[in-house]
């Protein structure tokens, strides 16, 4: 199948590749680009773990072509961490309330969770809920991610965080 | 000592030991997406293999056309039954001492059924090859109710069984039966029903679902000719029976088998079986000399790995009119689909069911389990439970709402008057089972008293009065929930896989500055070995936890053992850890001793060192004994601190819990709400809090999942009609509801650090738990019992059966 020459940038870098159209934009970010954190858990856009950051918005890279993201600026999990290499609020958020097991889910729900907090601050239990909702977790039950959520809102706000009463 | 001297508790709390919620150690390449999965493995020149699968239930292959697939660009081979008969690979055998098609060889038996294996380039060139093989079907009569399997005119599944009237475990009565497992004293409990003042019957269905971890089943293998050796890197939670299978059907020397489980996310039982695809991935990379990657898609894992539960249970429990339990008759009919693929321990076909009679002191018991066969994808895992303990813990958790409902008794006081007393324990269980150690009372009054139980029954007789008087259209449930679970199997005198006796081990390995390395039999899901095994070991010789590394999954260097399923790997792999860990300790006590210059006798364990009894000052850490064990060992003691443990365990573990569940359901619309839930567990020794509140988080959400809506269906002609997350019922964070979690301690008396294990008891416990709420909300509308999944339009459906709709 012929193949067409795409450009973008990935995490701050201009990357291009030759691509089939059909490509979808999870194979060209897991296989010719070689980033890996980027997941596959269902192939119909239920599971959100393929979600990445394009343009602004969350997508759901499993039901994206490849060329559909010519010229984009996408960022995917490997590109959250501080400049420093240290956790960035959201990553220690998850790691401090135990907001992840098997670590499957986790890259999408992130990269969710990061432009939630862009779009909302501060967001409620209940806003947090319903901002994730595209994504599927297996193992946690939700509390705990909501829970580093709003540990991550609260030192990107600079406020202490207080766990929710149980 | 100066201000500098670190406390006792400062210590301690430095080792980050047993019962520090440490923090996760996994986490810091998951959150950065830097976990190494199976589908993130990528070998030079490898290919991809995907299956061409069946659209019948039951046909006839009257031929396979592989001619234009092989035309396709990138399609390098298709692998049909006749390529894998060359090799003897056909068939595999199954866990379950059955025998199941790799390949559909003459029939396919269930809906998506491997039929060929294309080789390919790339995923999309293998895709195109799929769409290129001509497959001709001659349907047939498919076989869906497992009701019908036995009838006289039911379709012949199992052809290849043709004549045979036993099988691995025992008679068969019909061509569709797979076996009849009976447990207990009939006569005795037939007697015990006679006499009985009260009994209650009722066929309890617990549907057919699917583990469905958010990773698929995957593999990559590479055989190397030149060395004959096969490296297979896959998503299995036991890599070692993995490695010792393939070396038995493949007859490959075992140690030129690498088996590498990297990462896996999640497991929940999907992960312990073979599956056709490692084994044409294997064959693929044998015949091309490439490595072959097979990675399955959701509607693939959905239908055609691994399906969990489809138990129909029919229960009856004889009584009092007091309602003290005087006897229990279960007879299970087990849907098991086109083959007996359960993994269940080898001798055991129908799991542990007999640990139906739960947390009860039932006098006498008998129980009868058939299993049968039908057009559907086989399999039979223990999804997030010890092998068939959820079914059985649902059965008895409903079956006791229903007698009380015919007592007119309190579910709870039913329960509280039946339970096996404290005293009582090691408990005999009229099925054969010796109980550890429990304290039902206490957990059960625990949860009642926090959770204001006589006060939200008043609420609940307040609002069926309002409901009477038509003020309101909303009904409110209570769910008791009492399980006791038996898992960590198992001991070598009741457990085995294919003849493997079911230990487990650890190996732990000291380096000189006070760090070290533990390599596991175990592999983690998710569970977060990494981080809580290092916390035994801190705990028993003094190391921190951060100075552990702990190391599972790879064959090639980690010490022989059974896996992570079944809640086993605390109760036996943590008990290995204790056992190496105590060795270690001991030729430790002599290192100190000598440089002490004390008799051995004459120290005492200190948190991180050794200390002379008596003379505080004079102490050695367990840093300054690893630095000696390389250097000054007494004479004649071998150098280094290395020690391995195969632990074979003298019991199974159990496990409790009482859960409450309160919800309110509108009639009128079948919409429910679980207002509050809350989970009281005892598992003993409590390793990890932090981890353990996340396993019950996880396990409930599982266990609201399944009693809620998720299902596995089959429609009349052998359909799927639940085959992607689209119609697969999996919570979001929206449905799921909040968890409330509790704890008591009532450590193991075998295990050598009293721990019972955690994963598998939310799942367990909570399904009886959300199934009783529904149910107590409409009884009093005159229903004792109504099947589970308790969806929106099936609790709006009673509703009107019961003539609260219009």
């Amino acid at each position: 199948m012929a193949k067409t020459h795409i450009t973008m940038k990935v995490n701050g870098a201009e990357v291009e590749g030759l691509v089939e159209p059909r490509t979808l934009l999870v194979h060209f970010i897991r296989e010719n680009l070689g980033m890996t954190g980027t997941h596959i858990g269902c192939e119909t856009t239920h599971c959100g773990a393929c979600t990445v950051d394009i343009d602004g918005m969350s997508v759901k890279s499993c039901t994206m072509f490849a060329v559909q993201a010519q010229g984009s600026d996408i960022i995917t999990v490997e590109g959250m961490a501080n400049a420093d290499g240290t956790l960035s609020a959201l990553q220690e958020g998850f790691r401090m309330m135990h907001g992840l097991q098997c670590g499957f889910c986790t890259p999408g729900m992130i990269m969710r969770a990061h432009r939630l907090l862009k779009e909302n601050a501060s967001p409620s239990e209940q806003e947090i809920r319903m901002g994730i909702s595209g994504n599927i977790c297996r193992c946690t039950g939700y509390q705990n991610i909501v829970k580093a959520i709003q540990y991550a809102s609260a030192k990107i706000n600079g406020v202490e965080f207080r766990e929710a009463a149980e | 000592m100066n201000d500098m001297t670190p406390t006792r508790e400062q210590r301690s709390a430095a080792l980050e030991g047993m019962g520090c919620k440490r923090k996760r150690v996994e986490d810091i390449r998951f959150t950065q997406g830097k976990g190494n999965y199976v589908d993130d493995v990528k070998l030079p020149g490898m290919l991809h293999g995907d299956f061409v699968r069946s659209p019948h239930p039951h046909a006839r292959v009257k031929r396979i056309d592989d001619s234009e697939a092989l035309k396709v660009p990138g399609v390098l081979a298709v692998i049909t039954a006749e390529t894998l008969k060359t090799v003897n690979l056909a068939w595999m055998p199954t866990l379950a001492g059955d025998v199941q098609m790799v390949l559909a060889d003459g029939k396919v038996l269930f809906q998506n059924q491997e039929v060929a294996f294309v080789v390919a380039t790339d995923r999309y060139a293998a895709d195109d090859g799929i769409n290129k093989v001509i497959v001709e079907y001659e349907p047939l009569a498919p076989l869906v109710d497992p009701f019908k399997s036995m009838d006289k005119d039911a379709p012949v599944l199992r052809e290849d069984l043709a004549g045979k009237t036993s099988g691995a475990h025992g008679p068969r009565k019909h061509h569709n039966h797979i076996f009849e497992w009976t447990v207990g004293d009939k006569e005795l409990t037939d007697a015990a029903f006679k006499k009985a003042e009260v009994t209650i019957k009722e066929m309890i269905s617990y549907h057919r679902t699917h583990p469905s971890p958010l990773e698929t089943c995957q593999c990559v293998c590479s055989f190397d000719k030149i060395k004959g050796e096969l490296t297979i890197y896959g998503t299995f939670q036991a890599p070692h029976v993995i490695r010792t299978v393939v070396s038995l059907i493949a007859k490959l020397p075992e140690q030129k088998i690498h088996v590498i489980a990297p990462d896996i996310g999640g497991g929940f039982g999907n992960k312990v079986g073979a599956y056709p695809g490692y084994i044409c991935a294997a064959v693929a990379s044998i015949v091309t000399g490439k490595p072959v990657k097979w990675v399955e898609d959701r509607i693939e894992n959905l239908t055609a790995t691994s399906f969990a539960r489809d138990y129909h249970m029919t229960t009856e429990i004889a009584a009092t009119k007091e309602g003290k339990v005087t006897g229990l008759r279960v007879h299970v009919l087990a849907d098991h689909g086109a083959f007996d693929a359960c993994a269940d321990p080898s001798k055991w076909p129908a799991g542990f069911f007999n640990i139906v009679t739960g947390s009860y002191d039932f006098p006498t018991a008998h129980l009868a389990v058939d299993g049968v066969y039908t057009n559907k994808a086989p399999g039979g895992v223990a999804y997030r439970c010890s092998f068939r303990v959820t079914e059985a813990a649902y059965c008895i958790e409903r079956a006791m709402d229903i007698l009380a409902q015919k007592l007119n008794m309190d579910p709870a006081e039913l329960r509280l008057k039946n339970f096996i007393k404290p005293e009582q324990f090691p408990y005999h269980s009229a099925l054969g089972w010796e109980y550890d150690s429990g304290d039902y009372h206490t957990a059960m009054r625990k949860m009642m008293e926090t959770t204001g139980y006589a006060a939200l029954r008043k609420e609940q007789a307040d609002k069926r009065a309002a409901f009477a008087r038509g003020e309101t259209r909303e009904i409110m449930g209570l769910g008791v929930s009492f399980f006791t679970e038996i898992v960590g199997a198992g001991p070598s005198k009741n457990c085995d896989i294919l003849g493997i006796a079911m230990f487990d081990s650890c190996e732990i390995r000291l380096h000189p500055t006070g760090a070290g390395i533990a390599r596991m039999g175990t592999k983690s899901q998710g569970q977060g070995h990494e981080t809580t095994w290092a916390q035994i070991i801190a705990t028993e010789i003094g190391i921190p936890a951060d100075n552990i590394m702990v190391e599972e999954g790879n064959t090639d260097t980690a010490p022989y053992g059974l896996g992570t399923y079944g809640s086993r790997s605390t109760p036996v792999a943590g008990a290995a850890i204790a056992m190496a860990a105590r060795k270690i300790k001991a030729k430790a006590q002599m290192i100190a001793a000598y440089r002490l210059e004390v008799h051995e006798d004459d120290l005492e364990f200190d948190i991180d060192g050794f200390r002379v009894k008596g003379l505080p000052e004079k102490f050695m850490s367990m840093k300054d004994i690893c630095w000696a064990a390389y250097n000054s060992v007494p004479p004649g003691m071998e150098p280094g601190l290395e020690a391995v443990s195969y632990y074979d365990p003298p019991n199974m573990t159990y496990p409790f819990g009482a859960y409450l569940c309160v919800m309110d359901i509108d009639v009128d619309t079948g919409v429910y709400n679980v207002r509050r839930f809350y989970a009281l567990d005892d598992c003993g020794t409590r390793i990890n809090p932090m981890i353990i509140e996340g396993q019950v988080h996880g396990g409930l959400t599982e266990a609201f999942a399944i009693a809620m809506g998720q299902e596995i269906r089959y429609d009349e002609v052998g359909n799927v009609v639940t085959g992607s997350f689209m119609d697969f019922f999996m919570p979001t964070a929206v449905e799921t509801p909040h968890w409330e979690t509790d704890f008591t301690v009532t450590p193991s008396p075998h295990h050598p650090i009293g721990a019972k294990g955690v994963g598998e008891s939310p799942n367990v416990g909570g399904v009886p738990a959300f199934s009783n709420a529904v149910n107590d909300a409409f009884s009093f509308l005159g229903s004792t019992h109504i099947q589970m999944p308790h969806d929106f339009w099936r609790n709006w459906k009673a509703a009107k059966q019961l003539g609260a709709v219009a």
